[in-house]
C-alpha cells in the first residue's frame, strides 16, 4: 500500500489512475478497454442497487430478504437519512445476491453490497459524474489487491474481516479519494477502517450467505463512512496501513477453523442457528 | 483461495449469487462438462460431496450446475429457472448426496452425463474458492484443468507417440503451453492428457490427433 501511495504522490496522480495503468500493462490491454470492463461492472452494480430497495426479495431458504426495502422506506431515528439509505442499499445488494440475482463480487459475493452502496452515496452527495465513480472503483480494486496479496480476501482463510472488512477498507479509500483526500489520507482511511473490522469472524448460519452476511454489509458500510470521514478530518492511524493489513493476516491465521466459514461456531452454532440448519437441511 | 492480483479478480466476477464457490463455480463446472461432452446433454446425474451435499441447495448449486450444462454462464439470470428449463427441454436430471471419502476436497461434484448421441462421461470437479475450479478426473482418469485457459483434452490408449505428436502440433501452431497433465490407468491402458495453453489451437489439430485418441477436445477459456 505504501508503494502505491508513494507512486501516486510522486506522479501527482490519484491511486485509481495508477491502478488502471498497472492493470492495462499487466493484461496487455489498452486503458480504455480496461475502463470499459469496469463500466460494465458498475452498470451491474447499479441494477442490483436499484433492485435491492424496490423489489420484494426473498432468498431460496427464506432466511433473508425484505429488510433493505423496509429500511429504505422508513425515517431513521439516529442515523441521517442519507446514511440510512446507503445502509439499506448495501443490504439490498446483499439480498439480491442471496436471492440468486446478478451482482458483482466485491471482493466476494458475500460482501458485494458495501462498495457499490458507498460509491452511490458519494455520487449523490458530492454530485460526481460516472467517470469519477469508475476511477474510484479502480482505487477500491487496488486496495483489494494489496489486501489479497498480503493477507486474504477469503472468509474461509481469514474470517469476515477478510471479506466485509476488506470491502469496507476498499470503500473507505475510494470515498476518501472522491472527496478530495490525498493518497496518504487514502492510506489512513484504509488503516482506520480495517482496524475497526479486525477480528470479525465468518459464521454463516446453515452455511448460507445470508445470516449474518447481509446485515454485516450494512455494518461494514458504516465503518467505511467513518473511516473516510476520520481520514479526511486529518486523523491518522497510529499503526501504518501495511502493518494493519499484516495484523489482519495474523488475526485470520489465529482464528479457529470453526470461525472461518465452516458454520461450526459463532452465530451458526447458537441454539437457533443449529435449529435453522436442521430445518433447512 | 489463490491470491487475487488483478483488478477484476477483486471487483468481479459478475455473477448470479449467492456464493462464488457454490454457485458461480458450479456453473463453470457445468459449462466445462458440456464442452467436454461436445454435444447437448440429455441426462445428468449430479453427485454432491461434502459441503456441496450439506449446503448446496441453499446456495443454488443444483440450479447452477444444470445452468452450466445448458450452456449458460455464471452471470445468466436464467440460472434461477434452470431446473424448469432443463425439464422443458427434456433433460433428465437427478441429484445424489454422496460420500466420496476423505481424499476428496469438501467442495467436490461428480457428474455422470449422457449426450444426444449416447456418449457418456463421468467428470469429477472441485471448487477451490473464489469461483475458481479444477476438473480432477474424467472417466475415472486423474487429470487437471482449471478452465481458465485454452485447453486440449485427449483420452487415448497409453502407447508411445501421442504426447509427442500433440506437443509438436502445439509448437507448430506457435502456441505456448501453460500446464500439462498426463495420466493412465495402467501401462498400455486408457490414458488422459490435458494441456492448458496461452493461445487458441487451430481446430485442424483435432483431426490430426483423432486417429490416435478416442476423444479429442479443444475447450476455450470459460470464466
Amino acid at each position: 500500500m505504501k508503494q502505491l501511495i508513494r507512486l501516486a504522490g510522486r506522479q501527482k496522480k490519484c491511486i485509481g489512475d495508477i491502478v488502471l495503468a498497472v492493470e492495462a500493462e499487466q493484461e496487455d490491454e489498452s486503458p480504455s478497454t480496461i475502463r470499459g470492463q469496469m463500466v460494465i461492472s458498475w452498470e451491474v452494480m447499479k441494477l442490483a442497487l436499484e433492485r435491492g430497495i424496490t423489489e420484494d426479495i426473498r432468498s431460496v431458504s427464506g432466511l433473508s430478504g425484505g429488510d433493505a426495502k423496509l429500511l429504505f422506506s422508513r425515517e431513521p431515528k439516529f442515523l441521517s437519512s442519507e446514511v440510512s439509505n446507503a445502509v439499506a442499499r448495501a443490504l439490498g445488494v446483499a439480498e439480491v445476491n442471496a436471492s440468486m440475482g446478478r451482482i458483482v463480487a466485491c471482493p466476494t459475493a458475500g460482501s458485494c453490497g458495501i462498495v457499490p452502496a458507498a460509491l452511490l452515496l458519494a455520487k449523490e452527495k458530492l454530485e460526481l459524474d460516472e467517470a469519477a465513480i469508475i476511477k474510484a472503483l479502480f482505487t477500491a480494486a487496488g486496495i483489494g489487491i494489496v489486501c489479497s496479496l498480503n493477507a486474504s480476501i477469503s472468509g474461509a482463510e481469514g474470517g469476515c474481516q477478510a471479506e466485509c472488512g476488506v470491502a469496507a477498507a476498499m470503500a473507505a479509500g475510494a470515498l476518501t479519494e472522491l472527496a478530495g483526500g490525498s493518497p496518504t489520507m487514502v492510506g489512513h482511511a484504509v488503516a482506520l477502517t480495517l482496524s475497526n473490522m479486525l477480528g470479525l469472524v465468518c459464521d454463516p448460519v446453515a452455511g448460507l450467505v445470508e445470516v449474518p452476511c447481509v446485515l454485516r454489509n450494512g455494518g461494514a458500510l458504516m465503518q467505511a463512512l467513518l473511516g473516510a470521514d476520520l481520514a479526511l478530518t486529518g486523523i491518522k492511524s497510529r499503526i501504518p496501513v501495511d502493518e494493519v493489513i499484516g495484523a489482519m493476516r495474523e488475526v485470520g491465521e489465529a482464528l479457529p477453523e470453526s470461525l472461518r466459514e465452516t458454520s461450526l461456531g459463532g452465530l451458526a452454532n447458537t441454539p437457533t442457528g443449529v435449529r435453522l440448519r436442521r430445518k433447512l437441511a | 483461495m489463490g491470491k487475487a492480483d488483478s483488478v477484476f479478480e477483486v471487483i468481479g466476477p459478475i455473477m448470479i449469487g449467492p456464493s462464488s464457490s457454490h454457485t458461480a463455480a458450479a456453473v463453470r463446472i457445468g459449462q466445462i462438462s458440456l464442452a467436454v461432452m461436445g454435444e447437448p446433454v440429455v441426462e445428468a446425474i449430479i453427485q454432491l460431496h461434502g459441503s456441496y451435499a450439506l449446503t448446496g441447495k441453499g446456495h443454488g448449486t443444483d440450479k447452477a450446475i444444470i445452468a452450466g450444462l445448458l450452456g449458460y454462464d455464471a452471470a445468466d439470470e436464467r440460472i434461477k429457472k434452470s431446473l424448469a428449463i432443463a425439464k422443458e427441454q427434456g433433460m433428465k436430471v437427478k441429484f445424489q448426496n454422496v460420500d466420496l471419502g476423505e481424499d476428496y476436497h469438501p467442495n467436490t461434484l461428480r457428474l455422470l452425463i449422457a449426450g444426444t448421441s449416447g456418449t457418456h462421461f463421468e467428470i469429477t470437479a472441485v471448487s477451490v474458492g473464489g469461483g475458481n475450479i479444477s476438473i480432477i478426473e474424467i472417466n475415472g482418469l486423474p487429470i487437471y484443468l482449471s478452465g481458465e485457459y485454452h485447453t486440449l483434452i485427449t483420452i487415448h490408449n497409453d502407447r508411445p507417440g501421442i504426447v509427442a505428436k500433440a506437443s509438436s502440433l502445439i509448437a507448430q501452431s506457435k502456441v505456448n503451453i501453460s500446464t500439462m497433465h498426463v495420466s493412465r490407468q495402467r501401462r498400455g491402458g486408457l490414458a488422459a492428457m490435458a494441456v492448458e495453453m496461452d493461445q487458441p489451437l487451430p481446430p485442424s489439430v483435432i483431426s490430426e490427433l483423432e486417429d490416435q485418441a478416442q476423444i479429442v477436445r479443444i475447450i476455450p477459456p470459460i470464466y
